[in-house]
């Protein structure tokens, strides 16, 4: 067998701002052969992005390749020029890009879009590639493959918009795929089922496949070959069978191990039924838009919510993109003021809007956002951002406070040096422990994780997971931990709570091993992938969608 | 970087990244406020003395840059003229830039019925053509320094505040925004310590443009005999005083309009290369 995609010795480098060079990959040596699905797994920063760029002939801005060379069907794309580059590019090996949200043009429709690149390299008449197009959507089981070309990108789910980048990609039937990331922003209960596209289709044109990703388990389904990535250097390549048992090097085995994330370690709290509960929510309501006669909002995102938090305990809640789980928590931030019911905290009532409670109320409650991105103020130090809720809430200044920053930077883990860095100036990790360490230095009672870890790759992901456990044994604080990963949240909570369309549909005590009852809480549970590789093959999640449609 | 081999160890030493551009302009600029601020002491001549026998005089030894329509030294009068130039649209730009910068801020923050209020208050000033209210006030309430360095901010603020709310909207939508508002934190902490550290390179960079829109409008005043008043003369009215001396291409009228164009060109081109801080994240 030849193989289609070769490899040898490739090295991409990168100039930095003050003219530093940066060596990205560090001499990567591969073989991709026809049929079959390579995977690139890796830390961010890993370069597992870069070294499937390659394959296109592709730096990024400021990077260049150095030497090495990549032999795509028998043509090294490093020493073509770009013209013959971009003849290649679409037809021979094509790209799914990790956001399909972001790579589709919101003023076209999709039919435009995806047969765009027939039209570019002229393959075939218009009639002819829409004909194909929908062929390719029937293949790759979206909804009305006869209409969805004609509307527009905002007019479809994530999940459908990633199969249709994935149908833009393989309509100038490529031999090699290059999937970046395409489902990390996706539901587990949508991931699967683009997963199983992309598995049949690309299994039924023998087309040779590239699948970046930061995930174990989803590789596992769709891989024959895993290539484990760090620091721009292989670590190792073998069958997915051979990474997931056998392991050789220490870096797979902490990426095989951070997926099974320990419940252990964690005190359960001695608390009895009789314990006052420190948060008490009951008959939560939240919408959005302008006031209906009925005096609800418009959209009514959260409908009826109650649930209780005891204190030292953690509570997550779990649900797909738009069951409400985020405006929940928002709602009892006072970010959103609930249109109805009632917020409990510590005994006593509060307000729904952030604006009328106490500073003292405030302060006992603190949320961290998802983006850390976003959270931390990028044009302000790390002791700036650590300091001020220090000084409003503590009125601490001068030397205490210059301590209290350490012990906070103590706390997450970070080295104290970083405290002079900007945000941008810190990998994703480090800016969430610092997203983190801003709540603790409030010093409250509970903190409302929303999706925290989401953004994270998976052993820093595990690690933060461990920073909050021993955070909460040291200072005894209570969590409720917004997330739509199930093992993130069965790590760490007491109390699960499924969320869907707004309303809570069951409850769930992980310690209890009880089966979840409720069809949607079965299908969502039964959606997180595992590290078998058969586990999609097997999978029947048909009976609870039926049910719930 | 336009020139590596100049500008590269001046880099490396600063830890920015400068520009040869921004570096000439940085100096024409500079030439022209110590200009501004050590008149009295460095013009040849006194502003006033009639020391020329012609008027409309050639560039020549000791009359450097010939003289005026009364035999004045035009260099003594070109770096007097500096002063009201720089000095006015200086004042008047600051007053502009910082009440529309507070008053954008304010209203992102803000948002609702203040946020409706202010805007609609400042479009309608800004439907006002610049030039004929600049006429009017002029002509209703006569022309001094006071009310002409209030008549030019008043004429930039709805301007400079449309810019900061457009930047202040889209800062106001992140989640630190939130975490600070949640905090409990007030106004002037939000808008000083929150959003103005994030729009605070476009805000100098459109200071610094209405700096020069504000150096034409005085210059264009003075032109028509509204601006600055003798015995006084910034650039413009040296213009407009000399413009007799068109004809016999007297320095005199060509001078003041080369230094309105020297300051406004190398203020526009300084703001576009601002030194730009070398930061190298995986430095060690």
């Amino acid at each position: 067998m030849t193989n289609l995609v070769e490899i040898r010795d490739l090295r991409v480098e990168a100039t930095t701002d003050s003219g530093r060079r940066v060596e990205i990959l560090k001499g990567i040596t591969l073989d991709v052969a026809a049929g079959e699905t390579v995977a690139f797994i890796g830390e961010s920063g890993s370069g597992k992005t870069t070294a499937a760029m390659t394959l296109l002939g592709y730096a990024r801005p400021g990077c260049r390749i150095c030497g090495g060379s990549v032999r795509v069907d028998g043509r090294d794309m490093v020493a073509l020029s770009e013209k013959e580059r971009a003849t290649l590019r679409g037809t021979t090996v094509a790209y799914v890009p990790q956001s399909a949200a972001a790579a589709f043009n919101p003023a076209a429709t999709i039919m435009d879009q995806v047969i765009e690149v027939t039209q570019i390299h002229k393959l075939m008449p218009v009639e002819e590639a829409r004909h194909r197009a929908v062929a390719l959507f029937r293949a790759l089981s979206l909804p009305n493959p006869d209409s969805i070309g004609d509307r527009y990108p905002h007019q479809v789910s994530g999940g459908q918009l990633q199969r249709l980048a994935a149908a833009m990609a393989l309509i100038g039937d490529p031999k090699v795929v290059i999937f970046d990331e395409p489902t990390t922003a996706l539901d587990v209960t949508t991931q699967v089922e683009v997963l199983r596209a992309f598995k049949d289709v690309t299994a039924k044109r023998r087309i040779a496949c590239v699948y970046v990703s930061h995930d174990l388990a989803v590789v596992a389904q769709i891989a024959d070959r895993i290539m484990v990535l760090r620091h721009g250097e292989v670590q190792e390549i073998g069958s997915v069978d051979d990474i997931l048992h056998r392991p050789a090097h220490p870096y797979t085995k902490e990426l095989l191990h951070a997926f099974h994330p320990d419940g252990g370690g964690r005190v359960v709290p001695t608390t009895t039924s009789h314990t006052e509960p420190l948060l008490d929510i009951s008959m939560l309501s939240a919408g959005y838009g302008p006031p209906q006669p009925n005096g609800k909002p418009l959209v009514l995102a959260v409908k009826e919510v109650s649930l209780q938090v005891k204190p030292g305990t953690n509570l997550g809640i779990i649900g797909e993109s738009g069951c409400g789980k985020s405006t929940l928590a928002r709602a009892i931030a006072g970010i959103l003021p609930a249109c109805d019911g009632t917020i409990q905290f510590n005994g006593r009532d509060l307000w729904q809007s952030a604006r009328q409670r106490s500073r003292e109320q405030l302060r006992d409650l603190q949320i961290v956002f998802q983006h850390a991105d976003t959270a931390l103020n990028p044009a302000k130090s790390i002791e700036e951002i650590l300091g001020r809720p220090l000084t409003f809430y503590h009125g601490l200044r001068g030397k205490a406070r210059d301590a209290r920053i350490d012990a906070l930077l103590d706390m997450v883990r970070l080295p104290r040096a970083l405290r002079h860095r900007r945000p941008a100036e810190l990998s994703g990790g480090q800016k969430q422990r610092v997203n983190f360490a801003r709540a603790l230095a409030a010093e409250p009672k509970l903190i409302l994780c929303d999706e925290i870890t989401s953004a994270l790759d998976t052993v820093v992901a595990a690690a933060i997971i461990d920073l909050l456990k021993e955070l909460q044994r040291e200072l005894g604080l209570s969590y409720v931990f917004i997330s739509h990963d199930l093992s993130v949240i069965e790590a760490i909570c007491d109390e699960i709570v499924v969320m869907y369309r707004g309303q809570t549909v069951e409850t769930i005590i992980p310690a209890e091993r009880q089966e979840p009852q409720h069809p949607y809480s079965r299908l969502l549970f039964s959606s997180v992938p595992k590290l078998d590789p058969t586990w999609l093959d097997t999978l029947d999640l048909d009976a609870d969608r039926m049910r719930l449609a | 970087m336009k020139t590596p081999s100049a500008t590269g160890t001046l880099a490396a030493w600063s830890g920015y990244r400068i520009n040869l551009v921004g570096l000439v302009s940085f100096c024409v600029v500079l030439f022209w406020a110590l200009m501004a601020l050590l008149a009295p002491y460095i013009t040849p001549h006194s502003v006033g003395a009639m020391i020329d026998m012609d008027y409309f005089g050639p560039m020549r030894p000791g009359l450097w840059l010939g003289s005026d329509y009364l035999g004045r030294d035009m260099l003594s009068r070109v770096i007097f003229g500096a002063r009201y130039t720089v000095g006015i649209s200086l004042a008047a730009v600051s007053i502009a830039c910082f009440t529309g910068v507070v008053l954008g801020m304010t209203s992102a923050v803000l948002g609702g019925t203040v946020d409706m209020v202010v805007s609609r208050l400042l479009d309608a000033m800004n439907s006002i053509p610049s030039k004929l209210f600049g006429l009017m006030v002029v002509a209703a309430v006569g022309s001094s320094i006071p009310v002409l360095i209030l008549t030019m901010s008043v004429i930039y603020i709805p301007g400079s505040y449309r810019f900061s709310r457009a930047l202040a909207v889209n800062i106001d939508t992140m989640d630190f925004i939130m975490v600070a508002r949640i905090r409990g934190e007030r106004l002037p902490y939000l808008i000083g310590s929150e959003i103005l550290p994030n729009i605070i390179g476009p805000v100098l960079a459109d200071l610094g443009l209405r700096f020069v829109f504000i150096v034409l409008l005085l210059s264009g005043l003075s032109f028509l005999g509204l601006g600055v008043q003798p015995p006084y003369a910034d650039w413009g009215a040296l213009v407009r005083e000399n413009i007799g001396g068109l004809p016999f291409a007297a320095p005199a009228v060509i001078v003041p309009s080369l230094a309105i164009a020297s300051l406004t060109i190398s203020v526009n081109l300084l703001i576009d290369n601002l030194p730009q801080k070398i930061r190298d994240r995986s430095a060690p």
